[in-house]
């Protein structure tokens, strides 16, 4: 047999990176697709709509809050990818285990994590699910089966190959899905939880949420590919790649790569395209990110796509999708106010549960 | 003449050595167009080009890594951690392959590691570690500290001269809040030379870091309240330590509080106790004492991580006990 050399983007030119200003291809919106029902019910498709339209209705608070001053770390919004974290976690059964990134608040919501503990934990309050030791999504929940991330990218993959290990080892069925970044995809973290995954087959769905930056660098300066998902024969496991704006599409996908996993068909590698409109982090007005860029993304506004969808579709009407959106605005008013009159840790809570037993 | 802050004296100290130096270039990440993550490389890009500044994936590793290779070609690279808290993915390149290198066939590693440290802007436990003594454990490598902007210019230049790898720590909350008019001149501050802020004949403070301004702020509270005088001695440098300088003010006043921002256990406070004990046991009026963070991750909500950094208040208390002896 002979080598087969495949280069799948030319290299560098000779002149250094500096050559290369273009816009990668994989950064604009992949051909605008119709959205397909993969068989969802009426109930559970509005269902899937409250929590995309609660994830960013939660994070317009969050960022109100910030702005405020009352937020005092860091903010990173999923406005345009709340379609993967929604159509992620709704394909997964309830005792499957999953462990969200920095910008999977929406896997949470449908996980069931009640919007109350999300504030709390971002206001650093006692009563938060870290006590205030940690901020953002960084907790986990066993009985919701959620494992939390930690700041240091790539981390989980590994971590959630030995959860799918356990669960395998004591004859239950469940599936581990985690998410990476395109950036967090240049860790040996990952290089080293997918292949371990792939060699054990480990019913692992490692969605790459690709949204063209990571922090300031474009998705040319992190890996040479046009698709993460053409890594997955390198791994020798099933990948695909979908347009991350379309939540029913993200939920078919993932359907499938549980389904293969809990058959016994190891790990997917799953890229789900969008595009991070927002800064790395509130701090960042992300100048450097080219405006037509996008405004091209704004045009395939996850929640707006559904939302046609659903009116074409006679699920909703216009009317019924606008009271969801004022509806929820209010909820959570209330429940901002709630956290933001919940009380700060006593100080003496830092020097507790370092470990077992821990007082 | 205008004023520099810390910042802006890291980046003259790397701007300047790489404009004397055509073999300095700096890797890491967001370091290019967007300057890096704190702005020390703003402007380098324009300046240096996208050979010389050079923006990789999020792989600390493989970032760590090729300046070693680099450095063994002769170059003089400068590795950017975009925290020093995700310097843990590198480990194994800095504390096998960097610092071994010299000992086994003597082939040296020149290279720079740095990136921003520590706590007091409410970062949590992933943004605000202080990871020098993983690093001051291994022999080969050389740590420094910089305080103050003067020393943070003279620091990175020394760095970079240097032969062998320096991690060079970066208080991430002296960044913008210090300033201080810098000589015109090129200067170096020497790798292994403490700094005496303050003189003083009852006691002296060791400490390095943010922590050297709430040491200078209780000594004055002890000066004012008690007529005590406090010696004041900024570290600099962790490894090698200045031991000349430890011992001196050990001798002088014969009570010695070390002071860190970093945990308790296997501070660098112990070693520096094990050090007086060892050669000066007999100028002592009292014990070594500590006044360091508690040995816990660093919390993120502002009363945990007030109770968890050590401050003015914690200072002058341990000051207190130390001067009644
Ligand atoms: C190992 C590691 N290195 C650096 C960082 C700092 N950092 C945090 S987020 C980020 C960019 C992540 O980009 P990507 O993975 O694409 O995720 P996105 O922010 O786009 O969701 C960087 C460099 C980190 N958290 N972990
Ligand atoms: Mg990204």
């Amino acid at each position: 047999m002979s080598a087969v050399l495949r280069r799948s983007r030319k290299s560098p030119a000779k002149d250094g990176p500096a050559a290369r200003r273009d816009i990668p291809p994989g950064m604009r919106p992949p051909p605008l697709e119709p959205m397909r029902n993969p068989g969802l019910s009426r109930a559970r498709l509005l269902d899937m709509h409250r929590f995309l339209r609660l994830n960013r209705v939660l994070e317009d608070q969050l960022s109100a809050l910030y702005r405020q001053g009352k937020i005092v770390g860091g903010l990173y919004s999923s406005l345009g990818q709340e379609s993967i974290s929604v159509g992620t976690a709704c394909a997964l059964e309830p005792g499957d285990l999953l462990a969200p990134m920095i910008r999977n608040i929406g896997s949470l919501l449908v996980r069931g994590v009640p919007p109350l503990s999300l504030f709390l934990q971002f206001l650093a309050r006692h009563a938060a699910p870290t006590a205030g030791k940690d901020g953002t999504l960084h907790f986990d929940d066993p009985g919701r089966s959620i494992i939390g991330p930690i700041s240091v990218l790539g981390t989980l993959i590994p971590v959630m190959t030995g959860a799918a290990l356990a669960a395998r080892m004591r004859g239950e069925s469940r599936v581990a899905l985690t998410y990476i970044g395109d950036g967090g995809t240049s860790t040996g973290d990952f290089h080293e939880g997918l292949n371990l995954a792939a060699v054990l087959g480990l019913p692992l769905v490692l969605v790459v949420e690709n949204n063209g930056y990571a922090y300031s660098t474009p998705v040319d300066r992190q890996f040479a590919v046009d698709s993460l998902a053409e890594r997955g024969p390198a791994y020798g496991i099933a990948s695909e790649s979908v347009d991350g704006t379309d939540v029913l599409a993200v939920y078919a996908a993932t359907q499938r790569a549980a389904a293969r996993g809990r058959g016994g068909g190891g790990p997917t590698l799953l890229e789900c395209r969008a595009f991070r409109r927002r800064g790395h982090a509130e701090h960042d007005d992300m100048w450097y990110v080219p405006r037509d860029i996008v405004a091209a993304w704004e045009q395939r506004d996850p929640i707006d796509r559904f939302e046609s969808f659903l009116v074409e579709q006679g699920h909703a009407t216009k009317g019924d999708l606008r009271s969801v959106e004022e509806n929820l605005a209010a909820e959570l008013d209330e429940t901002a106010r709630q956290a933001l009159g919940s009380p700060y840790p006593p100080p003496e809570e830092t020097l507790r549960g370092v470990y077992a037993g821990g007082d | 003449m205008a004023l520099t802050t810390y910042v802006e004296a890291i980046r003259q100290g790397i701007w300047e050595e790489m404009e004397r130096d055509e073999r300095v270039f700096i890797l890491g990440e967001d370091v290019g167009i967007y300057g890096g993550a704190f702005k020390v490389t703003e402007g380098m890009l324009e300046r240096f080009g996208e050979m010389r500044v050079i923006d990789t994936p999020i792989s600390e590793s493989a970032i760590v890594g090729a300046a070693i290779g680099a450095a063994l070609m002769g170059m003089r690279p400068i590795a950017e951690m975009q925290f020093i808290d995700f310097i843990s993915c590198a480990f194994d390149q800095i504390t096998n392959f960097a610092a071994k290198n010299r000992y086994r066939w003597g082939a040296g590693v020149p290279i720079v590691i740095r990136g921003p440290s520590g706590g007091g802007v409410h970062g949590g436990p992933y943004h605000s570690q202080n990871p020098e003594m993983y690093f001051v454990h291994t022999p080969g490598l050389k740590v420094v500290a910089p305080a103050t902007a003067y020393d943070a210019k003279g620091l990175i230049k020394a760095a970079i001269r240097d032969e062998d790898p320096v991690i060079y720590l970066e208080h991430k909350y002296l960044y913008r809040r210090i300033k201080e008019e810098l000589p015109k001149d090129d200067y170096i501050v020497p790798i292994g030379r403490a700094a005496v802020r303050r003189e003083g004949k009852d006691l002296a403070i060791l400490t390095y870091g943010a922590m050297l301004y709430q040491a200078l702020e209780a000594a004055d509270v002890l000066a004012r309240e008690a007529g005590l005088q406090t010696e004041v001695v900024d570290l600099r440098s962790l490894l090698p330590l200045d031991k000349d300088a430890i011992l001196s003010a050990a001798k002088k006043t014969g009570k010695v509080l070390v002071v860190h921002e970093d945990t308790r256990t296997g501070g660098i406070a112990g070693e520096i106790a094990a050090i007086i004990n060892e050669e000066v046991f007999e100028y002592l009026d009292g014990p070594v004492l500590r006044v360091t963070a508690p040995d816990t991750p660093v919390p993120y909500s502002p009363p945990l991580e007030e109770f968890f950094l050590p401050n003015k208040e914690k200072i002058l208390k341990a000051a207190r006990q130390l001067a009644a002896y």
